[in-house]
C-alpha cells in the first residue's frame, strides 16, 4: 500500500464526475422538483378555488331556488285571486242578468196588466149599461150618462 | 463466500494476494489498474444513471427511477441546506457526487470477496481489489480535492490578506505568529487526513474481515468440482462451511451500515469544512 499516481488519477476522475453532476445531473433533477412543486401548489390552489366557487355557485343556486319558489307563489296566489275575481265577476253578471230578466218580466207583466186594464175600462161601460137595461127593462142611451159611465170607469 | 479460488491454498499467500493491487508502471508513477478501473466503472455507472434520470425527469408523475434519485438529491440537498450557509452552485452536487460514489465504492464490499478476482483470472488478470476505497490513493484523492477546495473557497472568500489572518493571528495573537500558523496548518491538514484515513480504515477493516472469514473454507477448494465436493463430505468441512456462511452474512448485514454511514460522514465533513472555509472567523 503506498502514494502513487492513483492518486492523480482519482483527483482528475473526481473532479470530472462533480463537474459532469454540476452541470448534467444536479440542476436539471432540481428544476424538475422545483417545477413538481409549484405545481403542487398551483394545483392545491385551483383545488381550494375551486372549492370556493362550488359553494359561491352553491349559494347562488339557494338563492335562485328561493326566488324561484317565491315568484312561484306569487303566481299562484296572484291566480287564485284572479279565479276569485273570475267567480265574483261571473257572479255579479249573473245578478245583474236575473235582475234585468227580473226588471223585463215584470215591465212586461205591468204592461199587460195596463193593457187589460185598459180594456177592460173601454168595455166597462158598454158592460154597465147592458147591466142596468137588465135591469130597468128599458134601453138606455149611453150617451147621457156618458159622464157617469167615464167616472166609473176611471175608478177600475 | 466460498473460496473458489485456485492456485496454492496457503493462508498467508490467500491474503497477501488478495491485498495486492493490480500495478502498473513503476515508482511513484504506479497506477493501481483496478481500483482505477473500479472508481471510473462506478462513477460512470452513477453520473450515466442520474444522467438518464435527469434527461428524463419531468415534472409530472415521476418513473420509480426518477423518484428514487430525487429521494437521494433531496437528501443531499436538505444536509446542505442544513449545514452550508453560503451560496455555491459546485456544493451541493459535490456533496451528492461524494456520497454517491463513495457508497458505490463501498458497496464493492458486499460482492463475494472471491467473485470478480476469480472471474479476472479465469481472464488473465492475476491481481485484482475490487474495493476502491480500500486503496489509500483513492480515498487521499477525494480527501485532497476537498482540501483545495477548502483553500480556494477561504482565499476567495475572505481574500489573501483575510486567510492570511486566519492562518497567522489566530488563536493567540499577533506576538505568536509561528506558533499560531503552525497550529492553524495541523488542523488544517487534519481535515484531509482524517477523511481519508477514515474511510479507508473502515473499509479496509471491513475488506479484511471478508477475506478473513473466506478462510474457513480455503483449504476446501480443488481442481475439480468432484473432488471440491468430496472435500466437503465430512462434517468438520460442513462445520466450517455453516461458520463461514453464517458470519459472513451477519457481517455483510452490518457491513450495509458500515458503507452508508461512511459515504454519509465522507459527505457530511466535506460539506462542513467547506461550510468554514465559507465563514470568516
Amino acid at each position: 500500500m503506498s502514494i502513487n499516481a492513483t492518486l492523480l488519477v482519482q483527483i482528475l476522475v473526481f473532479g470530472l464526475l462533480v463537474w459532469f453532476t454540476m452541470k448534467f445531473v444536479w440542476p436539471i433533477i432540481l428544476e424538475a422538483m422545483a417545477e413538481r412543486e409549484q405545481r403542487i401548489a398551483d394545483g392545491l390552489a385551483a383545488a381550494e378555488k375551486g372549492q370556493a366557487d362550488l359553494n359561491n355557485a352553491k349559494s347562488q343556486a339557494d338563492g335562485i331556488i328561493a326566488e324561484a319558489r317565491e315568484k312561484a307563489r306569487e303566481i299562484v296566489d296572484g291566480a287564485n285571486a284572479r279565479a276569485g275575481d273570475i267567480v265574483d265577476e261571473g257572479r255579479s253578471e249573473g245578478e245583474r242578468e236575473r235582475q234585468r230578466q227580473l226588471d223585463s218580466a215584470q215591465a212586461e207583466i205591468e204592461q199587460e196588466v195596463s193593457r187589460v186594464r185598459d180594456q177592460l175600462r173601454a168595455e166597462v161601460a158598454s158592460i154597465a149599461v147592458a147591466g142596468a137595461e137588465r135591469l130597468l127593462g128599458k134601453e138606455i142611451d149611453a150617451n147621457t150618462h156618458r159622464q157617469l159611465l167615464d167616472s166609473l170607469a176611471a175608478e177600475l | 463466500m466460498a473460496a473458489e479460488r485456485h492456485g496454492p491454498a496457503n493462508t498467508t499467500d490467500y491474503i497477501v494476494h488478495h491485498l495486492t493491487n493490480l500495478q502498473a508502471g513503476e515508482g511513484f508513477w504506479t497506477v493501481h489498474v483496478d481500483s482505477v478501473f473500479y472508481a471510473v466503472a462506478l462513477g460512470v455507472l452513477f453520473c450515466g444513471s442520474f444522467y438518464m434520470a435527469a434527461r428524463k425527469a419531468t415534472a409530472g408523475v415521476p418513473g420509480s427511477w426518477q423518484n428514487f434519485v430525487e429521494l437521494i438529491v433531496e437528501f443531499v440537498d436538505e444536509q446542505v441546506r442544513d449545514s452550508f450557509h453560503g451560496s455555491s452552485k459546485l456544493i451541493a452536487p459535490l456533496a451528492l457526487t461524494i456520497f454517491c460514489w463513495i457508497f458505490l465504492m463501498n458497496f464493492m464490499d458486499l460482492v463475494p470477496v472471491d467473485l470478480l478476482p476469480f472471474l479476472g483470472e479465469q481472464v488473465g488478470v492475476n491481481y485484482m481489489k475490487v474495493v476502491p476505497t480500500t486503496d489509500l490513493n483513492i480515498t487521499f484523492g477525494m480527501s485532497i480535492t476537498v482540501f483545495m477546495l477548502m483553500l480556494f473557497y477561504s482565499i476567495k472568500i475572505k481574500g489573501i490578506k483575510g486567510f492570511a489572518e486566519e492562518m497567522f493571528l489566530h488563536p493567540f495573537g499577533k506576538w505568536m505568529m509561528p506558533f499560531n500558523f503552525l497550529l492553524k496548518v495541523v488542523e488544517e491538514v487534519a481535515k484531509p487526513i482524517s477523511l481519508a484515513l477514515r474511510l479507508f480504515g473502515n473499509l479496509y477493516a471491513g475488506e479484511l474481515i471478508f477475506i478473513l472469514l473466506a478462510l474457513f473454507t480455503l483449504g476446501l477448494g480443488a481442481e475439480t468440482a468432484a473432488e471440491t465436493l468430496a472435500n466437503f463430505a465430512n462434517a468438520g468441512a460442513i462445520a466450517q462451511f455453516f461458520t463461514q456462511l453464517i458470519l459472513g452474512l451477519g457481517w455483510a448485514i452490518f457491513h450495509i451500515l458500515i458503507i452508508t454511514l461512511q459515504a454519509f460522514i465522507f459527505m457530511m465533513l466535506t460539506i462542513v469544512y467547506l461550510s468554514m472555509a465559507h465563514e470568516a472567523h
